[in-house]
C-alpha cells in the first residue's frame, strides 16, 4: 500500500468510534437494500415458478394473461393452429389450475395441478422417487417435495387422497427448481386427467408450449400467434411480464422502491454525517498538511480512499449479513422467498457508491476550502 | 555576511475591500540569512503571522516578491509551491496540529510520507528525529499521552524530519508554560540551528528573546525597528 494511502487508512480506522459508526451506517443501509430487493426478487421468482419449472422456450396464451398463475383457457384449435405455423418444431398443451384435495384426516387442502401433455410429458419434473411412466397409471399423480409437501401429510408412493371427489394416487415424488408463490403443494399429472378431474370452463388449454426449429424462428412464430389473436412470449418474456405485474400493478414495486430509498437515505444520513464530522474534526490538521506541502490531489485522494475503503468494507459486511440471514431463514423455511441476484448486488453497490460519493464530496469541498493561512491564525 | 535564505521585497497584503479593508503588510522588506535565528516580534494584529505566511508560500501577497534560496516562490504554480514547501521548509505551529489517532512516530514521519517515501523507511527516519528531540521512548504513544512540551518537540521533529533549509516557527511557546517554552527554544537553538539553516520565529514571548540572532519589530504592518541583536 502506498504510504500516503496507509496514512489515510490509519487516520480513518484508528478513530474506532467514528469508523464503527461509519461502517454501521453503510452496513445497515446495504443490508436493508439487499434484503428488501432480494425478498422482492425472490417473490418474483416464485411467482414465475411454473414457467421456470416447465422450462418451455415459447408460451402461447390468451392476451389478457398477466401472470402464469392466472391463465385463461384457450380452445383446442389454437393448439392445432400453432402446430401448423412456420418455424414450429412441436407444440403441446399445458394445463395449470387449482383444485381441492381431501386429506386422510378429512381436511381440505388447496393444490396447484399441472397437467402435462400426455404424449410428450414436456416439462416433467425430475423424480426423486418413482418412475415417470407411472404417471399414466390409473389416477396417477406426482407430488413435488418442496416446503409445502408436508401440507399433504408427507405423502409417499401409494398414498391416496380425493381430488374433487376423484381418487388420486401418488406414483412419484419430484423436485423442482422453484416452488410456487402461494404456499400450496403442487401435483403433476397428465393433461387429459387434469381436465377430467378438475371442473373447467369450455376451453381447457391453459398454455401451448412451443419449441421453435431455431431461435431465429421465434419472431415469426410470435407474429403468427399474434395474427391468430393470441400472444406468444419466450420464457424470459413471460417471467418479465409476470414480474412487471407484481412490480407495477400490485404496489409491490412502489413499496420496494420506497423502502430501498428510505434505507438509502438512512445510510446516507448516518455515514454522510459521520464522515463529515470526521473531516471537520481533522480539518485543522488537514490544513496543517496543506501548509506542510501536501498537494490538493493527494488530499482528495486520501479522502476518496477513506470513503471507498469504508464503502467497500461496509458493502461486503452488509452483503455478508444479508446472505447469512437468508441462509438461516432458509434452514427453517426452505421456500423462503429471498434471492440475491447480480442485479441486487449491482443496485446495492451503486447506492453505496452514491453514499460514499456524496459523503466524500462534502468532506472534500470542506478540506479544499480551508486555507493553510487559517492554521497560522489559529 | 552569510548567504541570504529569505529575501522579501515590497510586500503588500491587505484583507477585505473598501471600508472593511485592513492593511496587514505595508511595503515590507525582509532579509534572513542561513545560520541565523530571526525573531519577528510585535503586538497582536501587527501582521507578524501574515508576514510569516507570505514568506513561507502559504498566503499570496497582493504585491511584492519573496525569494527563498533565490526562487521566487510566488511565481511557482500551486503544486510546485507545495513541493517547495515540502522539501525546503519546516513548519512548527502554535497549536502543534498533531493527529491524535496516529503515534508520535507516525506524526513525525508525515512530511516524508507526503514525499511518497516508503512507510517503514519514513518511520525509521522519524524515530531518529524523535531521538534527537529526546522522545524516542515515546515513539509508539499517541500525542495525547504527551505533555505540551513533548508535543511541541514532536512538532519540531516533524518539521525537521525532511531536513529543511528554512524552519518557520509560529508562536512556538504560546501553548507552553514559561520554563517549557524556554527549554524548547534553547533546544532548537542548540540542536536545530546550524550554518546551513535559517530559522524564523514569530513570537511576542520576551522570555525567549535570548536565543535570537536578530530581532525585528513589526508594528501596524511595517517592520519598523530592529532591536536586540540586530
Amino acid at each position: 500500500m502506498k504510504a500516503i494511502l496507509k496514512l489515510a487508512y490509519k487516520l480513518l480506522v484508528n478513530d474506532r468510534a467514528k469508523f464503527t459508526a461509519l461502517l454501521m451506517g453503510i452496513v445497515f443501509a446495504v443490508f436493508l437494500i439487499m434484503f428488501i430487493t432480494s425478498m422482492f426478487v425472490g417473490v418474483l421468482n416464485h411467482a414465475s415458478a411454473t414457467v421456470i419449472n416447465i422450462g418451455a422456450t415459447i408460451w402461447v396464451m390468451d392476451p389478457t394473461v398477466e401472470t402464469v398463475a392466472n391463465s385463461v383457457g384457450m380452445p383446442d384449435y389454437v393448439l392445432d393452429a400453432v402446430r401448423s405455423m412456420h418455424g414450429v418444431k412441436y407444440a403441446v398443451p399445458l394445463y395449470s389450475g387449482g383444485a381441492l384435495v381431501k386429506l386422510f384426516d378429512g381436511t381440505y387442502q388447496s393444490v396447484t395441478v399441472i397437467g402435462l401433455d400426455d404424449n410428450s410429458l414436456l416439462g416433467r419434473p425430475a423424480l426423486l422417487q418413482g418412475k415417470i411412466e407411472d404417471i399414466y397409471a390409473q389416477s396417477g399423480f406426482i407430488v413435488v417435495r418442496d416446503a409445502e409437501f408436508s401440507k399433504l401429510e408427507n405423502p409417499h408412493i401409494g398414498s391416496e387422497f380425493e381430488l374433487n371427489d376423484n381418487r388420486a394416487v401418488i406414483v412419484g415424488v419430484a423436485q423442482v427448481a422453484t416452488s410456487g408463490l402461494y404456499g400450496i403443494p403442487t401435483l403433476y399429472t397428465t393433461y387429459l386427467r387434469a381436465v377430467q378431474y378438475i371442473p373447467n370452463p369450455r376451453f381447457t388449454i391453459s398454455y401451448v408450449l412451443v419449441e421453435p426449429k431455431a431461435t431465429s424462428d421465434i419472431p415469426q412464430i410470435k407474429e403468427q400467434v399474434e395474427r391468430l389473436g393470441y400472444r406468444a412470449l419466450t420464457k424470459e418474456e413471460f417471467m418479465k411480464r409476470t414480474a412487471d405485474f407484481f412490480i407495477y400493478q400490485t404496489g409491490g414495486g412502489t413499496n420496494m422502491l420506497i423502502m430501498t430509498l428510505i434505507s438509502f437515505v438512512v445510510g446516507l444520513s448516518i455515514s454522510g454525517q459521520t464522515f463529515y464530522t470526521f473531516i471537520l474534526e481533522n480539518l485543522e490538521r488537514f490544513g496543517a498538511l496543506k501548509a506542510i506541502g501536501i498537494k490538493s490531489r493527494d488530499l482528495v485522494g486520501m479522502i476518496l480512499f477513506q470513503a471507498t475503503f469504508t464503502a467497500l468494507t461496509g458493502y461486503g459486511l452488509g452483503v455478508g449479513l444479508c446472505v447469512l440471514l437468508i441462509w438461516l431463514a432458509k434452514l427453517r423455511l426452505p421456500s423462503y422467498a429471498a434471492m440475491l441476484t447480480n442485479v441486487n448486488l449491482v443496485v446495492g453497490f451503486v447506492l453505496v457508491a452514491i453514499i460514499a460519493g456524496i459523503s466524500s464530496y462534502a468532506g472534500i469541498r470542506r478540506v479544499l476550502q480551508i486555507e493553510p493561512f487559517d492554521i497560522f491564525r489559529g | 555576511m552569510s548567504q541570504v535564505a529569505i529575501k522579501a521585497q515590497a510586500l503588500v497584503k491587505w484583507f477585505g475591500e473598501g471600508e472593511a479593508r485592513t492593511d496587514a503588510l505595508r511595503n515590507v522588506e525582509l532579509e534572513s540569512y542561513f545560520g541565523e535565528m530571526l525573531y519577528i516580534v510585535g503586538p497582536s494584529g501587527s501582521g507578524k503571522t501574515t508576514l510569516l505566511s507570505v514568506v513561507s508560500g502559504v498566503l499570496k501577497p497582493n504585491s511584492g516578491t519573496v525569494l527563498l534560496e533565490g526562487t521566487d516562490i510566488w511565481s511557482l504554480d500551486e503544486d510546485k509551491r507545495a513541493d517547495f514547501r515540502l522539501n525546503k521548509i519546516g513548519f512548527v505551529f502554535q497549536d502543534f496540529h498533531l493527529f491524535p489517532r496516529l503515534t508520535t512516530a507516525e506524526n513525525a514521519a508525515i512530511p516524508l510520507i507526503l514525499k511518497k517515501k516508503d512507510w517503514n523507511e519514513s518511520l525509521k527516519e522519524a524515530i531518529t528525529c524523535l531521538e534527537i528531540v529526546g522522545l524516542k521512548d515515546r515513539a509508539e504513544l499517541p500525542p495525547v499521552k504527551l505533555s505540551g512540551g513533548e508535543q511541541q518537540r514532536v512538532a519540531i521533529a516533524r518539521a525537521m524530519v525532511s531536513k529543511p533549509d528554512i524552519l518557520i516557527m509560529d508562536e512556538p511557546t504560546a501553548s507552553l508554560d514559561g520554563d517549557t517554552g524556554n527549554a524548547i527554544l534553547a533546544f532548537v537553538h542548540k540542536n536545530v540551528l546550524n550554518a546551513n539553516r535559517c530559522i524564523v520565529v514569530v513570537t511576542h514571548d520576551e522570555r525567549i528573546y535570548e536565543f535570537a540572532t536578530r530581532i525585528l519589530n513589526m508594528e501596524d504592518g511595517r517592520l519598523t525597528t530592529a532591536k536586540g541583536k540586530a
